[in-house]
């Protein structure tokens, strides 16, 4: 299977992280790896570093990865957690300036069709 | 004896933030998300647990580790924004400042590293409205006194500020009239170091 572009989905929520997740892989399939994280360190509303960095782990894929995040915190963490991963992978990871849900579903989308990280983001973001 | 000063600022930070976690969090809920106080205690709890470990370092690699772990705590956007100015003045001072222009040039370090991270300035009604000008003042060679009058200036001066970053930038007009919750915990934090350097 050649590798496409993976997709995280970041959410104060992750309800709302699931919840989008899971209509990702009922529009689009298995085509493409998808994680999602929400919530702080205790539970809460919030986003954090360490779990963005792990879901992005997750799904890592040469071809790059497309973050989708929802407000304000979620986007400073998730800049930190691209910052913070080894050997340089960062470079290969953006994140998408489009709403949560309809950006992931577009991005997913446009993925599943082998298209470069920057379709991908272009994609999501032309929404 | 900079283990002890390390030890005695994260005490004395962590113990400033944990007494005013409500109020942070009431003035977050005024024009934020309402989490500001919750997830600065969260952080500032697991720096204090941190502590021995952390003033063992060398004093720019203590605050670097001071930083990380507010970034992997703290669970909000001040987690990022407060580790990225403890790290940013952690390498820019590999020793403790003996003067004013040292650690002015660290503080400015520190917030050159908050202005990248939150892709912000000054009068956008966030920290840096207190960080900004107290650096300044520290540049110009304020003392302790100086410092703390310059901080709580700032931060009432962030009341008459319309919002233009986060979520508060969201209510536009509606944000003016309110204190930001960034500034009021940056100078707390600052009245915190303040009090420690000057009983040294």
């Amino acid at each position: 299977m050649t590798e496409n572009v993976s997709i995280v989905i970041v959410s104060h929520s992750p309800d709302v992280a699931k919840g989008a997740a899971d209509m990702v892989r009922q529009m689009v399939g298995e085509e493409v790896k998808v994680a999602w994280c929400g919530g702080n360190p205790d539970g809460g509303l919030g986003t954090n570093v360490e779990s963005i960095l792990r879901a992005i782990e997750q799904v890592w894929s040469p071809k790059g990865v497309a973050v989708l995040v929802d407000l304000g915190g979620a986007e400073t963490n998730s800049e930190m957690a691209i910052e913070m991963l080894s050997g340089g992978r960062g470079a290969n990871v953006q994140i998408c300036d489009a709403p949560v849900v309809e950006g992931a579903v577009m991005a997913a989308t446009e993925a599943a069709s082998g298209a470069s990280l920057e379709a991908v983001r272009a994609t999501a973001e032309d929404f | 004896m900079a283990q002890e000063t390390m030890l005695a600022l994260i005490g004395r930070c962590s113990g400033t933030i944990a007494a005013h976690a409500q109020g942070l969090t009431a003035l977050d809920q005024a024009i934020g998300d309402g989490d500001h106080g919750l997830n600065m205690a969260r952080g500032f709890n697991a720096l204090a647990a941190a502590a021995q470990e952390i003033a063992a370092l060398p004093f720019g690699e203590a605050l670097q580790k001071a930083g990380m772990t507010l970034v992997m705590t703290v669970g909000g956007a001040s987690g990022p924004l407060y580790g990225s100015l403890l790290i940013g003045m952690g390498k820019a001072a590999r020793e403790m400042p003996r003067t004013s222009a040292e650690a002015a040039a660290m503080l400015d370090a520190g917030v050159a590293a908050v202005k990248a991270r939150g892709k912000s300035d000054a009068g956008a009604k966030t920290m840096l409205d207190v960080l900004v000008p107290v650096q300044a003042a520290l540049a110009a060679g304020a003392g302790p006194a100086q410092i703390r009058e310059t901080a709580d200036a700032a931060l009432a001066a962030t009341r008459d500020m319309r919002a233009t970053k986060g979520r508060a930038a969201f209510l536009g007009e509606r944000s003016v009239g309110h204190l930001d919750p960034g500034a009021r915990s940056s100078a707390l934090l600052i009245h915190a170091v303040c009090d420690v350097l000057e009983g040294l």
